[in-house]
């Protein structure tokens, strides 16, 4: 069985605190944006972009068996990075987990103010964006007959 | 070469003594907003303190103190602009409303279908958007002249686009991005001959050099106090006396009429017809202090020392591998737009910020340039009165800095 949602952003608070600087951070951010998955190019569409991000946010997401699975790209690397984590928090969960838990783990990287001022970045449109698919996939799923 | 005594001008600087992460802040994004020196805040602060009064309304003392005081810097804006008359001077909430006071109250008596609207590649959303909404009322268009590579315009093709339909040229007298100053009193010279009134968009000029509207031979120059040391929510529209007096109201409102009847209004002449509503009092008070303070700088000063740092800057950062500037004009001003090959501005600018450097990352309000330019957006180092080499210097580690965590 995966870990919860929650589970998991301790799981990366405790790992992003056990690098001492900032620029490490930074870098280990950046590797992990560099590790997603290649954003289908198909996708690449004006209506997948994440408005109220300073940098170019495309985002995609498909339901199966009740779990929502994301992609997403960016033109900046660190925020590619920061789609990386929202991903490996919140992808494959199901609709109720993903509406029902908030993201905890933005404050708790030590990664300065300005990442945790998540409306620069996008960061909290992103994350508004994955919650408005899962609710929009659960709503669908409702008005299935069955 | 120290044109004047930086350090003493820095000291001047309260938000120069604060640290950001722990860094001493190296504040290069000057072109958005200047920081403010304690002689502006305490002009401010003191006259709310101690001299707090509404303007042209009281028969009490302090009224009447303060209206004496406000029409004061109407005159100080009147010298430092070198304009004729005081009445030339309106205040108005920036430069953004200046245009956009000109271009509804000009521009909605004078453009007929089928005119133009004469603006650069070069302009700042302001000078684009006030005029399109403007030509779409009414049916004219806006036309563009065009930049070469270097970020200068195309003045071959300035009198190819004037006609006699052309009734109103609005440029930039300094580039927001590219840093160039224009030939604006060519320009407006051969717009005046096919009858065209020209306006100048001094947002980023009038705090760094000499600005004489007489000899650009304009119709209106438009500036923003926050951009020139002063407090924000206050500009100045200039505009000739003879144009502004051709012109209608454009927001109506206590103070900017003589009679009000149910059926009628007759309006003051300017430059109180443009000025309804009780206006920013204490932030004119404070830029009265502001442009006490440049002219006691010394304009050509200021310009000398901007000019160095934008020589030396330029120097340096092309030493940053993968480093391209945008905007090469002779005797550009202290902005200076790049971008690294293979970084995101986004990311420049975030781990600029991490190291205490405070950079603009965007496209600076000018997305038709962006795209002359063929780039999406861009990073901007700009410079003010308080800039250093050191920062500079500061700017070009920071930047190897970044190569090495993104690279």
């Amino acid at each position: 069985m995966t870990a919860s949602i929650a589970d998991k952003q301790a799981a990366l608070i405790a790992r992003f605190n056990a690098i001492p600087s900032w620029e490490d951070r930074y870098r280990e951010i950046i590797r992990m944006g560099r590790d997603l998955p290649a954003f289908p190019e198909e996708h690449r569409l004006d209506k997948n972009k994440v408005k109220g991000c300073q940098s170019q946010v495309w985002m995609h997401a498909r339901p199966e068996s009740g779990r929502v699975h994301y992609e997403a790209d960016s033109d900046a690397a660190i925020v590619k990075g920061l789609i990386s984590l929202v991903l490996e928090v919140y992808s494959g969960h199901t609709f109720d987990e993903i509406i029902a838990t908030p993201a905890t783990f933005v404050d708790g990287l030590g990664l300065g103010q300005h990442l945790s001022q998540s409306r620069a970045n996008g960061l909290s449109a992103m994350l508004k964006q994955v919650k408005l698919y899962a609710l929009a996939f659960k709503a669908m799923a409702n008005k299935q007959p069955l | 070469m120290e044109t004047f005594d930086i350090e003493r001008v820095r000291a001047e600087f309260p938000m120069l003594g604060h640290s950001s992460r722990g860094y001493p802040l190296v504040f290069l994004d000057s072109a958005a907003t200047s920081l403010k020196p304690r002689v502006v805040i305490e002009a401010e602060s003191d006259f709310y303190a101690r001299e707090y009064g509404t303007v042209r309304r009281g028969i009490y003392g302090l009224s009447q103190a303060a209206t004496s005081r406000y029409e004061g810097v109407r005159e100080k804006v009147r010298a430092f602009l070198n304009a004729r008359e005081t009445s030339e001077i309106v205040f108005t909430r920036g430069t953004t409303e200046a245009i956009n006071l000109v271009a509804n109250s000009l521009g909605r008596t004078i453009l007929k279908a089928g005119d133009q609207v004469l603006v650069t590649a070069m302009e700042h959303h302001a000078n684009i958007v006030s005029w399109q909404l403007v030509c779409k009322a009414v049916g004219a268009t806006l036309s563009v002249l065009p930049i070469d590579d270097s970020g200068q315009l195309v003045m071959s093709e300035l009198d190819r686009l004037l006609s006699p339909r052309v009734k109103i040229v609005a440029l930039a007298h300094m580039s927001n991005v590219l840093g160039t100053v224009n030939p604006v009193a060519v320009v407006a010279a051969r717009a005046h001959a096919v009858g065209a009134k020209v306006l100048v968009d001094g947002a980023q000029s009038a705090a760094h050099m000499p600005v004489d509207v007489q000899a650009l031979g304009c119709d209106f120059f438009v500036c923003s106090s926050h951009k020139m040391c002063g407090p924000s929510g206050v500009g100045v529209l200039y505009g000739r006396r003879e144009v502004l007096e051709s012109m209608p109201p454009w927001q109506g409102g206590g103070d900017m009429i003589v009679t009000v009847t149910f059926e009628e209004t007759t309006f003051e002449a300017p430059p109180y017809r443009f000025e309804a509503g009780t206006p920013p009092i204490a932030q004119v008070m404070g830029f009265g202090a502001a442009l006490d303070f440049l002219e006691q700088l010394g304009r050509p000063a200021l310009a000398a020392h901007e000019r160095m740092l934008t020589e030396y800057a330029t120097g340096v950062l092309q030493e940053v591998p993968g480093l391209r500037i945008f905007g090469s004009a002779p005797g550009k001003g202290g902005i200076i737009a790049f971008v690294i090959d293979g970084m995101s501005p986004y990311d420049i600018g975030t781990l600029l910020d991490e190291q205490g450097i405070a950079v603009r990352v965007g496209h600076h309000c000018a997305q038709p340039l962006m795209k002359r330019l063929g780039v999406a957006s861009t990073v901007r180092a700009s410079f003010g009165v308080y800039s250093t080499r050191a920062e500079v210097d500061v700017l070009v580690e920071g930047l190897h800095k970044v190569r090495g965590i993104l690279s």
